[in-house]
């Protein structure tokens, strides 16, 4: 074994953080058959993003989980044996460019009287939503600590609710998931069909 | 599969638009896919499949069984001896939740089902009404697919899909869920187009000629190159192409249990079983081969034993159907995936015909050793209790191998497994993955009516039989011929055999009395008969085997006799003990 080797397999068997993409057909229960093949395996979902994606039909799964790279292979294969799953990709920090959205409803009054307004806007890239008599909602998207530090700022003059979506991600490959694929799942059967050959021809094909 | 298909499309003449009920609409759709045997147990929520089946009575035959339960198994035991897809009905509620233990036998297990439950109107779901039980969600785990239907007008198209997704890939239990407004609801049938594709669904991966090539190189190159086949080779109805692999390239061949007769117990180069419970050569060269093959097995913990003790200094080949099954337990060096009734013939082809008569001749030498030491003894006791081998043993001599042998879950299992003679594929039937007591006598049921022409022999432990007995009733209804061979060691014999070895003989909640089988037996109308001595054990299984219909063989074996050899938990397969 070389050096390289043997770092390899330490990097293989570190645990990080790894965002899974899955794309699946739009249907009742394909939430719940996902979710088992992590709670079967005690493994947690740091967080979950679910909405359509660009092709009609398709919903889009964003889960973030903290697992090593062997786990996360065979996750995603489990995964992707689900009927109604039409792909799945698995991506560490260094592969994608994500963002969360944060929203905090602070007094308006303290806020008005208190707070360098435009400063604070300024130092965390954090727009102005709402602004009522009772309150004032900013929001901000970012990384978790950059959307914590606005917590952290904001916590003292009297935050009244704080919410935090879940991750999206997106790839930083040019070419985005299909050539992602390619590398990530190298030995995966047939990677050549896989670019969704009936993605955007619903009508043409079998379906319920 | 393919020819299912095409046989299925003839079947399906596009007929003119009818009003016709969700339920005839799915009646007419079983039987566009083929289906003539349904096992099933009416219910509320099922009713007015019920009402239409009464009308179907000449084309579908339905067995009532005695538990859901055994419907799903019965319907296991018909798929494992015809190679369909076996089909279930049962109600709402606990119908359905009776099905679960037989749906997570055959989702492990790979066997083809479609399961229909009935379910309360679409208008109740969710209001906790009477049997309304979350059926597809708790099904989920262990259903390939499951799907609920809730407008007539989706039945067709979702039983096209179940059966679809039931037989093609690796195939599993399907379930369809119907609520009883569907079931009634009249809609305009446009005739059945059976499924052969679906967008999201790949059954297959696409074969890689270069993991052929790399195979075929690295077979080429072997010396003590090691087959293990597992119910891949027999899913995929590969058994041909297997034989012609195994043949050209010379190399020893062992099982998994649900691989047993993929090729015939008795052919020259297969070496026998592996696992816990296997043959002795087999677990030994494990770990001494230098190329290992696995066609359509995955690596079960009862085959593998210690992990991190497995086979470490042999190159992996692996063949599977399901890409998820590549690196899950054991690495692959060149994953070969794709179906084996492909893949096999391009690497037969590729391969030079060789003989490896040194390296076979170490597996000889096992097997005498575990001849001599131990399937003797088991297999002709000339004194004391009767074994559970000897048993088998006559049983092989009766047979000739051509019986269908259904075992339940015990020493029993092990020991039918172990010597059963098989001379084709599709004659074991046993609950591997789940190892589930109850599927034997259940699974024998339905294998008769998948192979009505073969001998179907239950061959079943004393705890065991008492946990499905009541389908007896069944047998006695509807005429089935199954012989019910019951090897009785009056204890809960595998879990003893775990005390005695590991728990230093605290028999904990292990013995277990038994009624007068042949008396109950006879309760049912059914010929039986005890057997405690050595000089009536030939004549008994004669007579078994020559009664014309069913009949219940109780033997009277060994109490505390072990099954081995035995590769502890925990230890390496080539720690295996031979006593
Ligand atoms: C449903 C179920 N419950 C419990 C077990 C655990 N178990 C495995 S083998 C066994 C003993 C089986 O006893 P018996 O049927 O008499 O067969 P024997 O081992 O004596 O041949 C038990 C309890 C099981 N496999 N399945």
């Amino acid at each position: 074994m070389t050096m390289s080797d043997s770092k390899d397999i330490e990097l293989a068997n570190a645990k990080q953080e790894f965002t899974i993409t899955v794309y699946t057909e739009n249907q009742i229960g394909i939430l719940n058959r996902i979710a088992i093949i992590f709670s079967r395996r005690k493994i947690n979902i740091e967080s979950l993003n679910v909405s359509p994606s660009e092709i009609e039909h398709i919903h889009r799964f964003n889960i973030l989980i903290t697992e090593t790279e062997e786990v996360v292979r065979k996750l995603a294969r489990q995964i992707e044996k689900q009927v109604e799953v039409l792909k799945v990709y698995a991506n560490t920090n260094d592969d994608i460019i994500w963002q969360e959205l944060a929203l905090y409803k602070v007094p308006t009054d303290v806020v008005a009287e208190k707070v360098f307004v435009e400063r604070l806007l300024r130092e965390n890239g954090a727009r102005v939503v709402v602004i009522r008599k009772d309150y004032t909602v900013f929001e901000t998207t970012g990384h978790r600590s950059e959307t914590d530090k606005l917590i952290e700022v904001l916590q003292p003059y009297g935050l009244i609710e704080f919410v935090r979506s879940a991750r999206v991600a997106i790839i930083k490959d040019s070419e985005g998931f299909n050539s992602k694929l390619r590398e990530f799942e190298r030995r995966e059967p047939g990677q050549e069909v896989i670019e969704n050959e009936f993605l955007d021809k619903e009508k043409n094909v079998f379906t319920m | 599969m393919e020819t299912v298909q095409e046989g299925a499309t003839t079947l399906a003449e596009p007929k003119k638009t009818t009003m016709v009920s969700g339920s005839v609409a799915l009646l007419e759709g079983l039987i566009a896919e083929g289906t003539e045997t349904i096992f099933g147990y009416p219910g509320g929520a099922i009713m007015p499949i019920y009402d239409a089946i009464y009308d179907y009575k000449e084309k579908l035959s339905h067995i009532l069984v005695r538990h859901e339960q055994c419907a799903a198994h019965a319907a296991q035991g018909f798929a494992r001896a015809s190679g369909k897809v076996g089909v279930v009905f049962a109600t709402s509620g606990p119908g359905a939740t009776n099905l679960i233990t037989g749906l997570a036998d055959a989702q492990i297990d790979s066997t083809p089902l479609v399961c229909i439950t009935g379910q309360v109107f679409a208008t109740l779901l969710g209001t906790d009404a009477f049997q309304e039980t979350d059926v597809i969600n708790i099904s989920a785990p262990v259903t390939k697919w499951n799907y609920q239907v809730t407008d007539a007008s989706e039945i067709p198209a979702a039983l096209a899909k179940a059966f679809y997704i039931a037989r093609s890939g690796r195939p599993g239990p399907v379930l369809i869920d119907i609520t009883k407004n569907a079931q009634i609801q009249l809609f305009e049938y446009e005739g059945y187009t059976p499924c052969n594709h679906i967008r999201s669904y790949r059954p297959k991966p696409i074969v890689r000629n270069e993991y052929i090539e790399e195979a075929a190189a690295l077979i080429n190159s072997a010396k003590k190159p090691f087959i293990l086949f597992g119910q891949g080779v027999i899913l995929g109805a590969a058994e041909q192409e297997f034989k012609a692999f195994v043949e050209k390239s010379g190399i020893p061949a062992a099982w998994t249990i649900l691989g047993a007769g993929a090729i015939p117990t008795d052919h020259p180069l297969n070496v026998g079983m592996l696992g816990m419970h296997g043959n002795y050569g087999p677990n030994v060269q494990t770990n001494s081969c230098d190329v290992m093959i696995a066609v359509g097995m995955r690596f079960d913990d009862r085959v593998t034993g210690r992990l991190d003790k497995y086979a470490k200094q042999a190159k992996v080949i692996h063949l599977d159907i399901d890409p998820a099954e590549i690196d899950k337990n054991v690495k692959a060096d060149i994953p070969v995936w794709g179906d084996c009734k492909e893949t096999l013939p391009l690497l037969t082809s590729l391969i030079t015909e060789r003989t490896h008569d040194s390296w076979l001749a170490e597996f000889k030498a096992f097997e005498k050793i575990e001849e001599e030491q131990l399937i003797r003894k088991e297999l002709e006791p000339q004194s004391g209790e009767l074994t559970m081998g000897e048993v088998i043993n006559q049983l092989n001599i009766l047979t000739k191998g051509e019986a269908i042998i259904v075992s339940d879950v015990g020493q029993h299992q092990m020991v039918a497994c172990r010597y059963g003679k098989l001379n084709t594929s599709r004659l074991s039937v046993t609950s591997g993955g789940l190892g589930t007591m109850g599927f034997g006598l259940p699974a024998a049921i339905g294998a008769k009516f998948g192979a009505p022409d073969r001998t179907v022999i239950a061959v079943i432990g004393d705890g065991g039989f008492q946990m499905t007995l009541q389908e007896l009733g069944t047998i006695m209804q509807f005429g089935v011929d199954v012989k019910i061979l019951i090897l009785n060691n009056q204890f809960l014999g595998m879990v003893r055999q775990w005390q005695e070895l590991f728990n230093e003989k605290r028999y904990s909640f292990v013995d277990i009395t038994s009624p007068d089988f042949v008396k109950l037996a006879e309760s049912y109308y059914i010929a039986g008969k005890k057997v405690t001595e050595r000089e009536n054990l030939i004549s008994s299984l004669e007579e078994m085997l020559n009664q014309p219909g069913s009949f219940l063989l109780e033997v009277m074996v060994a109490k505390e006799n072990n099954v081995f050899p035995m590769v502890p938990q925990g230890s390496s397969v080539s720690e295996i003990r031979l006593k």
